[in-house]
This record gives C-alpha cells, structure tokens and sequence, in this order.
C-alpha cells in the first residue's frame, strides 16, 4: 500500500509512473475495462483503449475507505486475483486505498489513526467500499471495530463520504449472513444509510472490474453510473446470464444435463435442470468472466448460477431448484408444415362403419317389426269408444286413429 | 292440394316482380387493391430461420409465449390465440429431393378478405386506404364464421379467454399509425420480409424473379392473384402448395359469390316476395284444410280438430 500523505493531489498517470508501472500494462488494463463494460459508462464510451487510458490517466485518484463487516473477504480476494501480471498493483495504484484491514501492514491504534485521518483529509470526497452485511440486533454487538459497533462505524464513515460501494451481495441486501432466520438481523448498506448515493455491487463475489468501473466512472464524471431499481449500475446488471450464456445453444435445442456428472453434463450441456438461475439472474457473468481467463465464472465450469446477483434467489431459493423462464423464445426446432388433422386409421375406418351399419340395421329392424305390429293392429281395428258415438245409429267410417290433420 | 290457374297467378306476379326489381345488372369487375395498399414480400429463398420475427411479432402485439407444448419455450406448432406470425420448415419427404425452405405464415390479408365476406357483422373490414385487414371486437359475435371462410386458416379463436378474442395478423396497426414497419420486417435480420407499398412490393418480386430465372418456383409470385390478390406476396424455390400454401385461382374471390347475397338481399325486395309466396301457398293450404275439415263434421259429427 502506497502512502502518500504529500501526493494527495496526484493523478493516476503520476501514481503509475512514479510505481514504475508500463504504459503497455495500463492499456491492458483499459482495454479489459472496455471489454467489462462497453456500454453505459462514460469513460469507455471511446474509440479504442489509448483514449480511455489518456482520459483515465490525467484523473485525480480517488481516495478509497474499504470497511469490512459481517463478511468472508471473498470481494477482496477476487479483487487481489485479477490475473494479468501487475493487475493487483495496478489497482491498488488506480485507486488511492487509504484503508483497508485486509491489505494494510499497521493494525490496531496505528490503523484507527489511519481511518480518522483518512475521514477528516478527505471527507465528502472519498469513496467508501462496504464488503460484508452490517448486524442490528442486540444493539449490533455481533459485529465491533475499536470497541463500536457495526451500524455506528458505518454512520461514522457514511457521513463523510462522497459514495458509498455496497460490495457483494451481503453489503448489498445481507447476503448469506442474513439467510434463514437472519440471526444477527443483517442488514445491506442501502437499508441503513439515507442521504449519500449508493451503488450495490452484488454478486458472490462480483467481477472486480464492476468496481473500477464504477469507482472511475465516479473520479471521471463526479456521477454515478446509471442505476436499476436494485441500485445496481445498469452497465453490469442490466441483462439476464441466460441471454448470453454460452451454453443456450443446448438450452435452445433441449440438451440439458440431468444430474451432475452424467454425459450431458460431461459435454457442457445447458444445467437449468441441475437449477440454474440463469434465466432469473442480472448480472454480466456470461460475457465478461473472472480473472480475465475465458470460462472462469460458474456456469463456464459447469456449476450452475446460484442467482448471487438477485436479493430475491442467492440464499433464499433452494440451490438446485429449477428457475423460472421470463423471456420465452423460440427453440432451434421449428413446426412443420402441416400440424393439423392426420388421415384416420383404416382400422378406425372400419370400426366406425361397422357401428354405424349395425345402428343403421337395428332401426331398419326395428321399424320393420314395428309396422307388422301396426299392420296386425289394423287388421281388428278397436271398437271406438261408445260414449264417442253419435246418438244416431251411423258408425263412423275412420280408421281409429282419429283425423288425420 | 289444387292450385287454380288463377292463384297460381297471383302468386307468381308477387315474386316475379320482386326478382326483376333485384335482378339489376351488376358490371362484373374484379377486386383490387387500395391505391396505396401496404404490402409485404417474403423471400424464402433468404430467410435463414432465426425467427427474430416470431419473437419481435410477439412482444410487438402483446402476446404471451405459447409454452404449451414446451415449457421452456415460446414454440407454438402452429398460427394460434398466442401467435400471429410463424416460422415453419418445409423438409422433402423421404426419397424426395429438392430444397428445404422456410415459410413465414401470417395473415395475408387478401385484396378481397374471404373473412370479411363471411363476416355476418363487419368485425373484419379492409382498409379503404392501406388494405390492412384488421379486427372490430366490438361488432364481434364470436361466431367464427372467419375461421371457415379463410382458406389460409389465419383468424385463430383464443379458445381459453371467457371474453374471446379473435387473433390475426393485423399489419401493426399501431406501428404504422406512428409511421413504423411492422415489427417483423422491422427485425429481420436478413431482409428476407420486406415493407411498402403492394405495387412496389410486386415490382420488387419481379425484379428478383428477373435477376435470376429458374431461381424461384415457376417464376411465380404467390399471391399476385391468388384468391384476387394478396397483400402479403411469397417467392419460393420450393412449391408453394408444398409450403402450405393452398392452390386458389385467381377467380375464386368472395365477391363474386357476395354479389349475388347484395342482389337477393338488394332492399330487400326479393325476401319480402319469396315470404310473400309463401304465405300464398300457406294460406291456400289453410283454406283448404277448413274445407276438408267441414267436410268431416257435416259427415261424421265430429268436432273439427287441427
């Protein structure tokens, strides 16, 4: 960690220089930036990396206050494991890290001194990064930095910044910390800071070129970038994994693997059936994966999306249950031309024949025996009726049946 | 029964002038369409199957996914309540050669819509000035007289809804009211379907047709005249009947068949006469029937019964 209590207006081009960082890394670096996020920020909207890096360069680094709390440092970690050589010096050299527990040598009151110090030098100014959620129960005593608790030190430092970086998904909502019962009453930033702009960073852990994006897009332009209802910047969050997932061919032609280690899962086939959250996930996982290694993200080695990126799946939905579609598309098959009717069946052909002949010769029977029956009924027609009789002595020539209408 | 010379008479002159005050000559013209009716040509021969158009059509109309037969998908086997656009592959029978080929099927919205003459209501009219053929529900009775008539079986009956609807193609409506292509041409990605006015759609079709000959089935533009004309225009390299696409001559219009509902049904002349005989022959019957009636009682005594 660089101190540089009499740079503090340095920009990143000085900081690099002065590191002995090559100009051909911080291209790299650009170019990767460029890549991660081509669209939404304004700082990559460029022709090519050489004019993001003229840009970034003559930025002032920003001062950044990272505070840990109910976490598993894995966001740290995936920073620190950006793999091209000097990445994780390079970071460290982009942005002005003031504090930071994992990173920094001095601890205890020479690490205090270093926060307070930090706060008043560059208060409303710094960027604060939260990794971890926050406890609030029993007066969030399940979580104490220098004898206070969680939700005070983070008021503290909240106060006096310019931003705050909720990241991953436990500073974002909770996160694990706060699944199930929620224990210690876990909390995300945004759900106990008001007043100062907050951008969630979710993901378990999320793509650290999400937060050098964000944070230079804030040292670059003094804003934030575009923001979804979850306050996720829209440049990282703005589509679902399964639009761009490389595995949707199979998804599309009905190849899914159907229990881990069998032969479609062997071949890389689709893993919704092994509960993939892809198709309810936003995040850029599927285009942009870690460690700027191709494959690198879950999906790419075969583990399905656990959905860390959405406050509603990442430790709420069971892990292997299956997802719910949204944007239904076609698959690769297509209807054929004639989906209609088919020919009947000859055997059904006849079938039918047979009943209808045998109905058809049943009333012709029928109506045979019931004309003899009448015709016998004719021949002795019934005496009428007597008190139907006229009073003369005329006997009515009708056939009993009465007038015919 | 016996009919007098003299009744028979008068019942003929009744429904004689009624049939010569509707039997006025109509002059026989065959339909066509608007001026500046739209139109659109499909090229089989360039579509490449990516049924950008199902899903643009889809989101365009509002439609939700058909997900019935696959879950997963949005993979209708057919034009149904949830699909007014489809992609569907014709492939050569066994030991059969030839092409396979594409076909997008929608409504074609005939220069002379067979719906809109089977219509008892008018809730399927024509466009006077785009030609599109588009669907009233207010007027809609729900008897789906269309769905018979249509010999491209497009109207499709949204069977599951209480207060149906019926679903076609309608051109995109409210896309062209705002001054927009229809969504599917709008998409396509390989301007397999294309938008405009019909004539020039027409003059495209043979454009291409004489560009490259032999290219396409017969040199033909299914839908020039077929059933009167179509709106929507097909070129194939593949039989067009072997697409799907049903054999109709160029004669077989529903006008020709609806001009002589308007002479019998002109102010409705000749009903009243055909009514008029009747009531003759019905009355004659009558008078008849009292006959024989007092007949029998004068000879048996008994009471007159119908």
């Amino acid at each position: 960690m660089v101190r540089n209590d009499e740079n503090t207006t340095s920009t990143i081009g000085e900081q690099l220089r002065r590191a002995g960082i090559p100009r051909r890394d911080f291209l790299k670096f650009c170019t990767e930036l460029m890549i991660v996020a081509p669209i939404g920020l304004s700082i990559t909207r460029k022709a090519w990396a050489g004019e993001v890096a003229a840009d970034l360069l003559k930025a002032q680094r920003p001062p950044v206050i990272w505070l840990h709390f109910q976490d598993c440092t894995g966001c740290t970690e995936t920073l620190l494991r950006t793999s091209r050589p000097g990445v994780a010096d390079l970071i460290l050299n982009i942005i002005d890290l003031e504090y930071h527990e994992t990173l920094m040598p001095g601890s205890g009151k020479q690490a205090e001194e270093q926060l307070q110090s930090a706060m008043t030098k560059y208060a409303g100014k710094y960027v604060l990064v939260c990794e971890g959620s926050i406890p609030t129960k029993e007066a969030g005593i399940y979580f104490k930095l220098a004898g206070k608790p969680g939700t005070e030190l983070l008021e503290d430092v909240a106060s006096k910044a310019g931003a705050i970086i909720a990241i991953g998904s436990c500073a974002s909502w909770g996160g694990l910390p706060s699944a199930g019962d929620n224990p210690t009453g876990a909390n995300g930033v945004a759900d106990l800071i008001k007043g100062v702009p907050i951008v969630n960073l979710p993901g378990c852990p999320p793509n650290p070129y999400n937060l050098l994006g964000t944070v230079l897009e804030f040292v670059r332009t003094g804003a934030l970038p575009e923001l979804d209802s979850n306050l996720r910047p829209k440049f990282a969050y703005d589509r679902l994994i399964h639009e761009q997932c490389p595995r949707r061919a199979h998804f599309d032609n009905g190849r899914f693997a159907q229990v881990f280690g069998d032969d479609g899962h062997r071949h890389g086939w689709c893993l919704y059936k092994l509960g993939c959250k892809g198709p309810d996930t936003h995040a850029a996982c599927s285009t942009r994966h870690f460690n700027e290694m191709p494959d690198v993200w879950p999906i790419g080695i075969g583990a399905p999306c656990v959905g860390c990126t959405e406050k509603e799946i990442a430790f709420k939905v069971p892990m292997f249950q299956q997802a719910s579609v949204h944007n239904f598309t076609p698959p690769a098959t297509y209807p054929p031309i004639e989906t209609g009717a088919g020919h009947p069946a000859h055997i059904a052909t006849g079938l039918a024949g047979l009943i209808v002949g045998s109905a058809i010769g049943a009333a012709w029977t029928a109506a045979q025996r019931f004309q003899s029956s009448q015709e016998g009924a004719e021949a002795n027609p019934p005496e009428p009726p007597k008190e139907m009789l006229p009073a003369d002595d005329d006997p009515p020539q009708s056939n009993g049946r009465g007038q015919g209408a | 029964m016996s009919l007098t010379r003299r009744q028979l008479l008068k019942i003929g002159v009744v429904g004689g002038t009624s049939a010569a005050l509707t039997g006025t000559a109509f002059a026989e013209e065959e339909p066509a369409a608007p001026h500046d009716a739209v139109g659109m040509l499909y090229d089989a021969t360039l579509c490449i199957g990516c049924k950008s158009c199902v899903v643009a059509c889809a989101n365009a109309n509002g439609l939700s996914a058909d997900t019935r037969v696959d879950p997963l998908h949005q993979a209708p086997a057919d034009l149904n309540s949830f699909t007014k656009n489809i992609i569907k592959l014709y492939t050569p029978a066994a030991g059969e050669s030839g092409p396979y080929s594409f076909v997008k099927r929608q409504c074609m919205h005939c220069v002379d819509p067979f719906c809109a003459a089977a219509c008892p209501f008018h809730a399927l009219s024509k466009d006077p000035t785009t030609g599109v053929v588009s669907w009233t529900a207010d007027k809609c009775i729900g008897c789906r007289y269309c769905q018979l008539a249509c010999p491209f079986e497009t109207p499709k009956f949204d069977w599951d809804a209480f207060n149906a609807k019926i679903i076609k193609c309608e051109f995109c409506k409210e896309r062209l009211e705002k001054g927009q292509e229809p969504a599917c041409t709008f998409v396509c990605p390989k301007k397999a379907v294309i938008f405009g006015r019909r004539d020039l759609m027409l003059r495209e079709a043979r454009r291409r047709i004489k560009e490259s000959p032999g290219k396409y089935f017969e040199d033909h533009v299914y839908g020039e005249k077929e059933g009167g004309g179509t709106q929507v225009l097909y070129l194939s390299a593949v039989d067009f009947n072997k697409l799907g696409l049903p054999k109709l001559s160029p004669d077989e219009h529903p006008s020709r068949w609806l001009r002589w509902q308007e002479r019998i049904m002109k102010g409705f002349i000749l009903p009243i006469g055909v009514y008029g005989v009747i009531v003759g022959f019905l009355k004659q019957n009558f008078r008849e029937h009292d006959k024989e009636m007092n007949e029998e009682h004068k000879k048996t005594g008994l009471l007159p019964q119908i």
